[in-house]
């Protein structure tokens, strides 16, 4: 059976598992069927065999004839978030027993003197301390005792640990003593869930490397249970195909690794977001995108350069204050690199002590949702400030099935926005959506600069039901010309699964001075990071042949932060010391116009990504000749540049046909979103079928 | 139509967020340039955006106290020397002195004048902790500021976008680390560039030709919402001394904090003289670790500026040790600036009791050091010269003051802003080991809300080579105190692994195959420890956290070896303890 299933008129099937929904894409010899289901959160299988039944109809495919199931899913990220993860011990080094708590001993917040930490997976009396101990070198400073390790078997036992891990010191150099322990533990107790740091996370730095251990042993045994239940109902249901996961990363990966590392499960629905852009960053030739998805609770920012996401090698899952950067659980795996704040479209608004509108983290959620829901909801959210502003139809609303009411929500923005401001709820409104925009502008521009990039030459991609009403207003304040948005922007991230390439990327932390460079060791653990990265892409490969890219993370020997600095895919030579040292300096200069002469350069971690490029299926453009439609009705919206309402012709998008032309102020209406195409924007439907708004 | 006033309210709101966002974009940058590790790990730093006439608008809210508030006096200075017409765009002034910058010649501050159309439109700040500035060292016994180093009065760095080579030249032979001390500095220029150029971005977009109309909103609103809560507090004058170990002797810091309508009042009349040793404070440091005291228990919410720093007021007699005037040494003015929210919280325990925390266990630096020209001429049992030269800041917490209604956050930096570093990257970058980093049991003071626990930090050479320790450490014979009820925090201890104690300040020579051994102190509680719910003592006893001993003693909860609670004897014992307490 091939990998892709296409030209074998086989179909390809993308499941997304969300907070709420649940959402499915087929594609088939060029056409595209999607269904939404509410997810099933005690038995999540039970959703998805529903949400396949249903795509299976609508495209009228039997299962068997499936050539291909790609699964992403936040289950592991609220897991996490939850707390329902299994009872985990961590078997640590002697006088490291605190280091998950610890932290980096630093307040996140610098004024609020009631912060807190998220409470460590694994409590103190979990964490149990073994005397032995490796040097950064490598050496063994304090052997490991067998019988230490035995004796704590009855602990184990009495606290019912369902799950072990095991993070020693500098094990990303040696793994010997975590092996050993392992080896003990599993023969004493046969059956238990194990997961090594030096395995999870082969990196440098004890509290993330043995955070990313502790959450992925957290997230074996139920993720583990999960993943069989599913391959099992896939079978009973007539599916013959291989299924496979969306990894953290942006790749897939075997049902068997997933069930090893589910850690890197973590954020694999949102990934599948920005593979969804780089795809269309792909269709139409664009170097740098801005990928915009934002939904109920949340808006994610990612960016994409030459079709690719941004990658990372460090996220925070979990976070208990506002999205705040440090309040969080780090994970220390290969991750597509966005930032999440909590502006979506149920975001609350509120006002602080300056009088200044704040808007979100806390969200209505869908229940009781917005004010405008009618379901006892009394906090005026984003989605009412639509709705009042007038850019939302309330009898649409997705798709008529939620009918919207404009009293409720003009009465909560008058109860706690507008009155204690003096403004009309209409002005309030207008100030709820603007700081919103305002928040994810800003988060754009603070993580770009972050990245050293520039978000301004950039083409917004925006999907997600709340982002085509905010992204023309957003693409004014950080300068952007350019938004599309794509069909099926509804199921962004299951379409995004279907784009995704076979891929394992693998870090491991090796310490070398440019100066005494030692081709003979780097050689060593690329090697053996090259032949265990290829061997979790094979299964999957189906027989195409597999492409590796190396790179290195380094910096100048006193700063702390690394750059990516690509390596040669060949035995390394001393001479290649100095081509490492011009590159990172071509790189750096890059980041930071200067490079700074004198210090040595150090290289820290290096990677290695193994991938299968999966050949894309080119979507035909459909081209239509330019024409202006009419417009199916009017409707006053505000208009933020001119501080009042005026006539917005209304669309729907479903009756729109390539080559259509329309000048804003408008709004195109579909079952699942609206885009606002504001004045000064001319919004035209592309050979794709996708809305190109650029700014005149 | 709708109001005028209304949308550039609106206006208002949505510039003045995104003026915070250009300092925290100027706040990475420095981050990721910087060499310095007290800066780029420990968040050691500042930054912010003031207007042409020198007053803060913004300040990121990377960063720590002591920076941050020092940098919002500072800028004035510098526009004294060089009033804002004689700047040129291209320009960047600096200047380390501690009068003037934060405190301690270790901290350079610039100042960038940003241009927008041809004017001088707003000034950007920030400052960066080098790792030396020459002079005898990062030490605290130096008798005048002219031994700890090379102090660089405020001059431009960089003159219409000429370098200015004479300077950097003589930083260059002065310091020890010229490479990493000069990045650092190149760090400044990056992140107020990278400010200026996001500011200006933002006015084309808004076409504002200046920012007085925004600056005018910002610290007007800052300060009536400040004034707003400090009416909330019963005015009146309230009193507390603190008392630290100091280094010659003993000191006492005497607060008096004056509530009225029109803001906040801080004097430190009464406290101690200056002492022969660098734990002197200049006033800025004072004013900035003060205001950070007052802010974060009355206005934690409200951004720092102009306008809602204006209300507090600071001042302490010139010569006494928190206002020290030139000579006298300075390096170590941490130690006692960061016991002055603790001052502040101890006068205001008696106005608003629910929201002031217990005293802190502070952060404790020991400063490691190795190689043949450290240890060799001394060593004699041992042939050092093999060793290579290493010197390493390590930057480790006690244990936060509890709360009023949550236990003191354990190991955590109070009330700096600074991180720890990874043993494995110390063990990698330096021949030592770290042996122990873990909780310090029965150290968080007993109340209703427990202190945090502080910490066991045992270092020893690799290959159990000697090494230098240099510490400057307080709260060892004063300990943490709690309020409201609550218990003292275990104080400090410096000892060897193989017994003997140390002095808390002073430079230590640890023998081959021992360890320096540090018991961090623990921070003071909350509240009456015999109100605290005894199923939380279980939970810290089962954690090991809490002995069964204490937890009988302290808080009269006692706790079976099986780890349960025994209710009935725990009545017993608490009331045992409230009769012989009131008797």
């Amino acid at each position: 059976m091939s990998l892709a299933g296409r030209g074998t008129g086989k179909a390809r099937i993308g499941v997304d598992i969300g907070g709420t929904f649940t959402d499915v894409a087929l594609e088939r010899g060029g056409e595209r069927f999607t269904s939404k289901v509410l997810t099933t959160s005690a038995a999540p299988e039970k959703g998805v065999l529903e949400c396949l039944q249903l795509v299976l109809e609508r495209s009228r495919t039997k299962a068997r004839d499936v050539g291909i199931v790609i699964h992403g899913t936040t289950l592991a990220t609220n897991l996490l978030i939850e707390r329902k993860g299994a009872k985990t011990a961590l078997l640590t080094t002697e006088g490291f027993r605190d280091t998950i708590e610890m932290r980096t001993e630093g307040r996140y917040e610098q004024y609020d003197i009631n912060i807190d930490n998220p409470a460590p997976l694994v409590p103190r009396r979990l964490r149990l301390p073994v005397g032995e101990r490796m040097g950064a070198s490598g050496k063994v400073l304090r052997p490991l005792r067998d019988e230490e390790v035995e004796a704590l078997v009855p602990r184990l036992r009495a606290h019912g640990a369902e799950s072990v891990a095991i993070g020693f010191l500098h094990s990303y150099v040696n793994p010997s003593h975590e092996s050993r322990a392992r080896a003990i533990l599993a023969r004493r107790m046969p059956g238990l869930a194990i997961s090594l740091s030096s395995e999870v996370s082969p990196e440098m730095r004890e509290f993330e490397r043995f955070s990313t251990a502790c959450a992925n042993a957290y997230l074996q045994p139920a993720m583990e249970g999960y993943l069989r239940n599913l391959a099992t109902g896939l079978e009973r249901a007539g599916f013959a195909c291989p299924l496979f996961l969306m990894h953290s990363g942006g790749g897939f990966m075997t049902v068997e690794t997933a069930i090893r590392f589910p850690v890197r499960l973590v954020e694999s629905g949102p990934a599948g977001g920005a593979i969804f852009s780089s795809f269309i960053a792909r269709q139409y030739g664009l170097s740098e995108v801005l990928s915009f998805d934002m939904g109920g609770t949340t808006a994610k920012i990612c960016l994409i350069e030459g079709a690719k996401p941004q990658t990372t090698r460090i996220f925070e899952a979990a976070r208990v204050y506002r999205f705040k950067k440090g309040s969080g659980l780090p994970l220390r795996i290969p991750m597509i690199e966005m930032v999440e704040i909590g502006t979506g479209g149920g975001s609350i608004a509120t006002l602080d002590r300056m009088g200044k509108i704040k808007v979100g983290p806390e969200s209505a959620g869908s229940e009781p949702g917005p004010a405008c829901y009618g379901r006892g909801g009394a906090s005026p959210t984003v989605t009412d400030a639509d709705l009042v502003m007038g850019r939302i139809n309330p009898n649409a609303f997705s798709g008529g099935a939620i009918r919207l009411d404009v009293g409720r929500a003009t009465a909560a923005i008058a109860d706690h926005v507008g009155r204690r401001l003096g403004m009309p709820p209409e002005l309030a409104a207008f100030g709820i959506s603007e700081m919103a925009d305002e928040d994810m502008a800003n988060a754009s521009r603070v993580h770009a600069i972050e990245s050293g990039k520039d978000v301004t030459a950039r083409t917004l991609v925006a999907f997600g039901g709340a982002a085509p009403l905010h992204a023309t207003r957003i693409a004014q304040k950080i300068g952007v010309r350019r938004i599309i948005v794509p069909t099926s922007a509804g199921v962004g991230s299951a379409v995004g699964f279907l784009r995704a390439p076979v891929t394992y990327e693998i870090v491991r932390s090796s310490h070398q001075r440019l100066s005494a460079f030692d081709p003979e060791l780097v050689n060593r653990v690329l090697a053996e990071m090259s032949r265990q990265a290829r061997a979790v892409v094979l299964p999957a490969a189906d027989g195409r042949p597999m492409e590796e890219r190396w790179s290195a993370f380094m910096r100048y020997v006193g700063q702390g932060y690394e750059i990516a600095v690509p390596v040669p895919k060949r035995p390394l030579t001393a001479g290649d010391g100095r081509l490492l040292l011009e590159a990172f300096e071509e790189v750096y200069r890059k980041h930071y116009t200067w490079s700074v002469q004198g210090p040595d350069v150090e290289v820290l971690s290096w990677t290695v990504l193994v991938s299968v490029q999966v050949a894309e299926e080119a979507q035909a453009p459909r081209p239509g000749a330019e024409h202006r439609p009419e417009p199916s009705g009017r409707r006053e919206v505000f208009d933020p540049d001119q501080g009042r309402f005026v006539p917005f012709a209304v669309y729907r998008r479903e009756r729109l046909a390539a080559g259509a032309v329309i000048d804003g102020p408008a709004l195109i209406e579909e079952d699942q979103t609206t885009t606002v195409v504001s004045p000064g924007f001319q919004a035209r439907i592309d050979a794709f079928g996708s809305i190109d708004c650029v700014r005149r | 139509m709708i109001g005028h006033d209304a949308l550039s309210q609106i206006r208002m709101q949505v510039m003045w967020n995104r003026l915070i966002s250009v300092v925290e974009e100027q706040a990475q940058t420095l981050i990721r340039t910087a060499f310095c590790t007290a800066t780029r790990e420990g968040g050691d730093l500042s930054a912010g955006v003031f207007d042409p006439k020198g007053r803060m608008l913004a300040q990121a809210v990377t960063g720590t106290p002591g920076h941050v508030n020092s940098m919002a006096n500072g800028v004035k200075h510098f526009l004294a020397k060089y009033p804002i017409d004689s700047m040129r765009e291209g320009d960047h002034y600096i200047t380390n002195d501690p009068w003037i910058a934060s405190g301690h010649l270790h901290d350079f501050m610039i100042v960038t004048p940003c241009f927008h159309r041809g004017r001088p439109v707003a000034l950007f700040s920030a400052i960066v902790h080098v790792v030396d500035v020459g002079g005898r060292g990062y030490i605290a016994t130096c008798r005048q500021v002219y031994e700890e180093g090379l102090l660089i009065p405020i001059a431009p760095l960089i003159r219409a976008g000429q370098r200015n080579e004479i300077l950097l030249d003589v930083i260059r032979e002065n310091v020890r680390e010229p490479t990493q001390v000069i990045g650092d500095l190149y760090a400044l220029v990056a992140c107020t560039n990278d400010g200026c150029k996001r500011l200006k971005g933002m006015m084309n977009e808004l076409d504002l030709d200046n920012l007085d109309e925004l600056g005018g909103y910002i610290i007007d609103s800052s300060r009536e919402a400040t004034l707003r809560e400090i009416r909330k507090i019963r005015k009146g004058t309230y009193r507390y001394t603190l008392r630290s170990d100091g280094m010659d002797f003993e000191v006492d810091i005497v607060g008096a904090v004056t509530v009225t309508d029109d803001g906040i009042h801080v004097d430190y009349t009464g406290t101690g003289p200056v002492s022969d040793y660098g734990i002197n404070v200049v006033m800025n440091y004072t004013e900035a670790y003060t205001l950070y005291g007052v802010s974060c228990i009355v206005a934690p919410d409200i951004p720092q500026n102009a306008g809602s720093l204006e209300p507090i007021r600071i001042t302490a007699p010139a010569g006494c040790i928190l206002n020290a005037p030139r000579p006298w040494p300075v390096a170590a003015r941490h130690v006692l600036g960061h016991m002055l929210p603790d001052v502040v919280m101890g006068c205001l325990v008696q106005a608003i009791p629910d929201r002031v925390i217990g005293e802190s266990g502070m952060t404790w630096n020991p400063h490691i050091r190795g190689g043949p020209s450290v240890v060799g001429r001394a060593a004699g049992d041992v042939d050092v010269s093999g060793l290579p030269e290493f010197d390493v800041f390590m930057i480790n917490s006690g244990g936060m003051g509890a709360r009023a209604t949550k236990d003191g956050l354990s190991a955590t930096a109070f009330p700096s802003g600074v991180r720890t570093t990874p043993a494995e990257a110390t063990e990698t970058i330096s021949p030592i080991i770290v042996w122990r980093k873990e909780y310090r049991p029965d150290s968080g003071g007993a109340g209703r809300s427990r202190g945090g626990v502080g910490q066991i930090l045992e270092i020893g050479g690799a290959d159990n080579f000697p090494f230098v320790a240099s510490v400057m450490l307080d709260k060892v014979r004063n300990p943490p105190l709690g309020r409201n009820g609550g218990r003292q925090g275990a104080g400090g201890h410096v000892l060897l692994r193989s017994g003997a104690e140390l002095a808390q300040k002073g430079v230590h020579r640890i023998p081959r195959g021992d360890h320096l051994y540090l018991e961090l102190p623990g921070g003071g509680g909350n509240g009456d420890p015999l109100e605290r719910e005894p199923e939380k003592v279980v939970e810290d006893v089962l954690d090991e956290l809490v002995s069964i001993a204490t937890a009988r003693r302290e808080y009269g909860v006692v706790v079976r070896e099986d780890g349960t609670l025994d209710s009935e004897a725990t009545r017993r014992a608490r009331a045992e303890i409230r009769a012989s307490g009131s008797a």
